[in-house]
């Protein structure tokens, strides 16, 4: 079984099928942070701009990713573009709640004291909002991360193409070694989605809030 | 901007983006027993993953050093994308496509949710209270049936309440490998072309999502009693 599903690896479209796989999911992810970066800085000062941020993260976290794919495919039609406009905005939730509250729950005492230090609206956005919330602000970008990855395997169901095409064309032709090897390799793939980002989470924590969460505070 | 404008025309257009005249016809073969099976197989998932997650987390809140590696195991499993681990489940001899291997997925999905509340919950309760109950004699039993859980239930109820949700979402891919549920519109939908179905299944599951988070955080609510008492 073991090298059968090696021998999956090594077919010529497999490599198309993974590198599909993850400019899927990238640029859904890039996309949705241009987006929804922006648009928490935006509302960062509004009572209403917060309110309709988490009324967004949990509407987006009630449908389903089955859900907003299949929708795409009678508006939009088949194939990687309408995948591509799904996953992006199956992406967008996570990063808006967790920038919008990560902005908002920088305590005003700091803000207070920036401002005694003569920081403009600009420097204290640059200087202290941003790098306080940028932990909070990660962790929305990891679970949009590992979530796109794993939506995007479904984006073989409208066509859209990626390593979930191996998955169905080992359950449809009962080619148990097929199915078998795309969803080792999507598990593999959102595992180091994870991971990864993981790691640049602690990467842009400051070091300032490291010591802090060290001491317990 | 042209492009945009080509794309509502051709919305628009659509001779029947919802048949309704369909849904008239398959309400009661189709739609309901979708919806009840979207349900059931929910439901079960996230009692039994509770049945597993509640001694799991009790235990871990205990003896601490098994906390991280259960919440690394359950950790795993949850980053797996649904379609992957259904696969994976019906490629192990002996496991056959159906609702079975779903809810075992479901399942494992709910675990981390549910472990990490019951101790986040259990961790929660002040340690003066579960002294003054060791000082009124309450056994080590009794003080965690009668004192720790009952305070670490709101927090456990969160918990069960963002596991239903996403169990709730990823249970409709649990029709392609038969397990049934609203999933069976969507896919069904997709392989006739037709949108009724897509949007059919796609808003209930939606709908079904939402009222069972409403119904938990009212519950989440109601248990909370010293909340609403100390709210301004």
């Amino acid at each position: 079984m073991l090298f059968k599903i090696l021998e999956v690896y090594a077919r010529p479209d497999f490599p198309e099928k993974l590198r599909q796989h993850v400019l899927l999911s990238l640029a859904a992810l890039l996309v949705a942070i241009a987006i929804a970066l922006p648009v928490a800085l935006l509302i960062r000062n509004t009572r209403l701009g917060a309110a309709i941020a988490i009324n967004i993260g949990n509407v987006g976290r009630a449908v389903p990713s089955l859900a907003i794919l299949a929708l795409a495919l009678p508006l939009l039609g088949i194939g990687f573009a309408s995948a591509l406009v799904a996953l992006t905005a199956l992406a967008i939730p996570p990063i808006l709640i967790n920038a919008s509250t990560g902005l908002r729950e920088v305590s005003k005492d700091v803000i207070d004291a920036a401002r005694g230090m003569g920081l403009s609206g600009g420097q204290l956005l640059s200087r202290i909002q941003l790098p306080i919330a940028a932990p909070v602000i990660f962790a929305g970008i990891r679970t949009s991360a590992v979530q796109t990855v794993a939506s995007a395997t479904l984006a073989t169901f409208i066509g859209g193409g990626g390593l979930g095409d191996l998955i169905v064309e080992g359950y449809s032709s009962r080619g148990p070694e097929i199915l078998l090897a795309g969803a080792l390799a999507v598990a593999i793939l959102a595992i180091i989605t994870e991971v990864g980002f993981g790691a640049l989470e602690r990467v842009f924590t400051p070091k300032g809030l490291k010591i802090a969460q060290k001491r317990g505070s | 901007m042209s492009n945009l404008a080509l794309l509502l025309q051709d919305v628009l257009q659509e001779p029947q983006l919802i048949d309704w005249e369909w849904i008239r016809e398959n309400f009661w073969e189709d739609i309901v027993p979708a919806v009840q099976g979207h349900i059931f197989l929910s439901f079960v998932s996230v009692a039994l993953a509770l049945v597993i997650a509640l001694p799991v987390g009790v235990f871990s809140a205990r003896y601490r050093k098994v906390y991280p590696p259960v919440t690394f195991v359950t950790g795993i499993l949850y980053s797996i994308p649904s379609l992957a681990l259904f696969a994976i489940l019906i490629s192990i001899p002996g496991v056959t496509i159906g609702p079975a291997p779903v809810i075992i997925a479901l399942v494992a999905y709910s675990l981390l949710i549910l472990i990490r509340n019951t101790v986040a919950g259990l961790d929660s309760v002040p340690p003066e209270t579960i002294d003054a109950a060791r000082g009124m004699g309450l056994t080590n039993r009794q003080i965690l049936f009668r004192v720790e859980l009952p305070l670490a239930l709101p927090v456990i109820v969160a918990g069960i309440r963002i596991a239903t949700v996403t169990i709730i979402g990823i249970a409709t891919i649990g029709a392609y490998i038969n397990g049934g549920g609203l999933g069976q519109l969507i896919f069904d939908g997709i392989s006739r072309q037709f949108p009724t179905m897509i949007i059919a299944g796609a808003v209930l599951a939606t709908a079904l999502a939402i009222i069972a988070d409403l119904l938990l955080l009212s519950l989440e609510r109601y248990l909370r009693p010293w909340a609403r008492a100390g709210r301004t």
